[in-house]
């Protein structure tokens, strides 16, 4: 074999390696290594507790959604209605479901205070392709809320498709009120609330 | 709220005898929605429990917190907690959940006396859970059906099974039976700003989360009721096609 083979031959088997380190990161240590890292980053700084979006925006963007499957959770939300969206309309729908949880999700950062987070013991078969990983939200003065993680195995490594807060699925939660939007307007009607609804936040039309 | 206890017990009777008015109500109404039969009154509730809570309840709440700093406020909310903790060992016991029932008694104790009756959630630090059940959740492990979604003036999301719930958990509150009476309602207006303080957060993200606030309200409520009579393990299918 001459060295340009071997090197190739290399190369290829190292990049699979990556690959394969990254994607099999149980789920459990990976959920709990984005936490810590995060909380970490908010513990720290100032201006996200004061409220700044813009910047737990960018933290949420590089740091945690690249572990979620937004595709995956749009269709989830959707629910029924998915099959009769074309693949524009689908993109459309993912799109706006994502922009809208990175708000919400960033406006929830910016209310932490302090909150300690405890993992519950995590069980799974080396061959199983979905994992729930389960924790405890802690605060002082009030319950404890559980809160849980769905992934599923990709080829990209474990992605988040769901998450349940003191029992409540996300995607189920949202599933009632796009079916009704889909009801009223069709697949189109639902895309304009989403787009309606992001670009005023928590300032748009209630009830 | 704030009334004696004669008045308490016809209130409990009053929300029986509401729940089953809207249950009749709802005989008539044609929404469309199969999951929320008395969608019409229950939105009609829904927009009055948020007047109320926009012109009373949220401004006294956001006082309270003015006023009372942090320290103070987690050991109220731990010296209720602690009282409700006794109830829920009751519904412990009414549920077979002996295991549950003596940890929760145990939470009693050493929170009663080394937390100084309750101001300090000392079981918690040493890692005793905390639980959560009430009468509503016993009827549905005795097999009660939830019935239809209801929103009830002041105390908001139900299923009528959980109205009846409430009505027995408002009996026997021990806080609400309390004598003489100004401390009474004293104790029990501070225990509704304890609770809304705790709230805040919530409010915020849902603003930024709802698409519909009633809707939106309304299925994370019957989501978590169905969690917590099931302890969390609730037959789900995610991939339902509703």
């Amino acid at each position: 074999m001459n060295m340009k083979k071997l090197f190739l031959l290399l190369l290829v088997s190292f990049a699979a390696l990556a690959q394969a380190q990254t994607a099999d990161t149980a789920p459990d240590a990976l959920v709990k290594s984005v936490t810590n890292e995060v909380l970490q980053i908010i513990r720290g700084d100032k201006d996200i507790q004061a409220g700044n979006s813009k910047k737990a925006i960018d933290l949420i963007e590089t740091k945690v959604l690249p572990n979620f499957n937004f595709t995956h959770m749009t269709q989830l939300a959707v629910g029924r209605d998915w099959k009769s969206a074309s693949p524009a309309q689908q993109k459309q729908l993912a799109d706006e479901f994502r922009t809208l949880l990175v708000r919400t999700y960033a406006k929830a950062l910016t209310e932490y205070r302090n909150q300690t987070i405890e993992f519950k013991p995590f069980k799974m078969n080396a061959a199983d392709l979905d994992a729930k990983v389960r924790s405890q939200v802690s605060q002082a003065g009030g319950k404890p809320i559980p809160l849980d993680y769905f992934l599923e195995k990709l080829a990209a490594g474990w992605k988040v498709y769901d998450i349940e807060v003191d029992g409540i699925s996300l995607v189920i939660n949202y599933r009632e009120s796009f079916a009704a939007e889909v009801r009223n307007g069709g697949i189109d009607g639902l895309v304009k609330t989403l787009q309606a609804k992001n670009r005023t936040g928590a300032g748009g039309p209630k009830t | 709220m704030v009334m004696n206890g004669t008045a308490k017990r016809s209130m409990g009777r009053s929300l029986a005898a509401l729940a089953v008015a809207a249950l009749l109500a709802g005989g008539c109404a044609s929404t469309g929605n199969p999951k929320d039969p008395l969608e019409g009154f229950n939105r009609a509730m829904f927009a009055l429990n948020d007047d109320l809570d926009k012109i009373v309840i949220k401004p006294a709440a956001q006082g309270y917190q003015a006023v009372l700093p942090e320290l103070v406020r987690h050991g109220v909310a731990n010296f209720f907690a602690n009282i409700g903790d006794v109830f829920i060992a009751v519904n412990d016991v009414l549920q077979g959940k002996v295991p549950d029932a003596i940890n929760d008694v145990g939470r009693v104790l050493v929170n009663t006396t080394l937390g100084v009756l309750g101001l300090r959630d000392v079981a918690s630090e040493l890692g005793v859970e905390k639980h959560n059940e009430d009468f509503g959740q016993t009827l549905g492990a005795w097999g009660v059906g939830e019935g239809p979604y209801i929103v009830l003036p002041f105390f908001g999301s139900r299923t009528v099974r959980d109205s009846f719930g409430l009505a027995l958990d408002l009996h026997f509150d021990p806080v609400g039976n309390l004598y003489p009476v100004p401390d009474r309602n004293t104790l029990l207006a501070t225990r509704v700003l304890s609770d809304r303080t705790q709230l805040f957060s919530a409010e915020k993200i849902l603003d930024e989360a709802a698409l519909d606030r009633y809707s939106y309200v309304r299925n994370a409520y019957l989501q978590r009721r169905r969690n917590q009579v099931f302890d969390g393990n609730p037959p789900r299918n995610r991939e339902e096609d509703q």
